[in-house]
């Protein structure tokens, strides 16, 4: 239990441990450690940027899609609209064209009927001159229409 | 003493055989090996593990034992922050070395009380005390180094002249010169012998307490010295941090100007 020599060779190496321990030891040991509070630091900064970064690109591309969205509505819009005028257009075109048509038809008709009334006009004829030639033939007297017919190819 | 050991039979024997340090020489040139041996292997252990997590130190994703080192290095720095508030670069490293080295002098405790005897009879060494803190040496060589840097840094910081009048004038002011300097001799030179002195108080009746449990019945031994151990763990993580942080609050009382 006594106190001897001991004491001096504890005492170097105590000191010998703790030089060794402040030179080699505690320094790379600490810098690592506060690099890495460092590190954490900024990829936290980071991260919050990012975030941030995010949020703005929503608002953008919401904005982004609102536009879009009008744009194309008023496409439709025009679109819808230009439907409208075409078939107007189209119809005014059919409601002529028909008009034409109708006219061009009574037209014809027209025709064919002075055509048929012209054919019946010389079929009357045809059926009277028949008609007058059958009842001439039926009347005629050779000698009381001798000198008509003398007269007439006297004058021929 | 160790030829009382020899000369004592039964329980007093084996206790008096297992606290007598193997020694060389006589008088105060005597020297405790088995204290010098298991201080400087146990000082090599923590020097090498740490040494290692040092040159693999990253600052990125550390692995098992840098995890382990850097809780260690945060845990000390922050008690160091914790009460001392200048700046050195001595402190901090020193409180580690103190924190580990006492841990690990104290963990030698745990070990079996009649193993590393054995092992030490085999191979012809009568006596082995393995546990470096149930020696006053060891303890106090920590505690008077740690009063030299108490000294060193209180002539630095305050200047032999503030130093001399913190001895002399305080607390009562010049008229009762003598008696601040005798309450203020008493009060510096308590702390070493204090430091020293609990953790070798501690540990010593620790182990003693383990060697009595050793010299029961072997089917009582595991029920009463399995708790002890357990009970043990806290003890000298306890006292291994207490030497740490008596020794920041002295040093950072160093530093302070009255």
């Amino acid at each position: 239990m006594s106190i001897n020599a001991t004491l001096i060779g504890q005492m170097i190496t105590f000191a010998l441990l703790v030089w060794f321990t402040m030179k080699y030891i505690w320094p790379p040991l600490f810098d690592s450690l506060e690099e890495r509070k460092k590190k954490i630091a900024d990829g936290l900064a980071a991260a919050e940027k990012g975030q941030k970064e995010i949020s703005l690109a929503e608002k953008k591309a919401k904005g982004v899609l609102k536009e879009a969205k009008e744009q194309s509505a008023e496409i439709v819009n025009l679109a819808q609209k230009r439907a409208n005028e075409i078939i107007e257009e189209s119809k005014d075109i059919a409601k002529k064209e028909g008009d034409r048509l109708i006219v061009s038809a009574k037209a014809q008709i027209e025709q064919e009927v002075q055509q048929t009334k012209e054919s019946l006009r010389h079929e009357v004829a045809a059926l009277a001159l028949s008609a007058a030639e059958q009842i001439l033939n039926a009347e005629i007297d050779q000698a009381r229409h001798q000198d008509i017919i003398s007269k007439v190819s006297n004058q021929l | 003493m160790a030829t009382e050991a020899h000369a004592a039979e039964g329980a007093t024997g084996y206790i008096i055989h297992h606290l007598t340090p193997l020694g060389v020489g006589h008088g105060f040139w005597a020297l405790h090996l088995d204290t010098l041996f298991f201080s400087a292997v146990l000082g090599g252990l923590f020097i090498w593990f740490f040494k290692r997590a040092a040159d693999k130190a990253t600052s990125g994703i550390p692995g098992m034992a840098q995890n382990f080192v850097e809780m260690l290095i945060e845990f000390v720095d922050n008690q160091v922050k914790d009460s001392f508030h200048g700046k050195s670069k001595l402190i901090a490293p020193l409180a580690l070395t103190i924190f580990c080295w006492v841990f690990l002098w104290n963990f030698m405790d745990l070990f079996p009380v009649d193993i590393l005897p054995l092992v030490g009879s085999l191979m012809g060494l009568e006596y082995l005390r393995v546990v470096p803190s149930t020696d006053l040496n060891a303890t106090f060589a920590m505690s008077i180094s740690v009063f030299c840097l108490i000294i060193f840094y209180s002539i630095k910081v305050k200047g032999p002249w503030g130093f001399a009048k913190e001895l002399l004038f305080q607390p009562f002011g010049p008229w009762l010169l003598p008696f601040n300097l005798l309450l203020k001799l008493v009060e510096e030179i308590a702390k070493p012998i204090s430091l020293a002195l609990r953790l070798f108080g501690n540990l010593y009746a620790g182990e003693l307490i383990f060697i009595l449990i050793a010299l029961l019945p072997c089917y009582i031994q595991p029920v009463l010295s399995f708790p002890w151990a357990i009970f043990h763990i806290l003890i000298i993580t306890l006292q291994a941090f207490i030497f740490m942080v008596l020794t920041i609050v002295y040093l950072s009382m160093a530093h302070e100007d009255h």
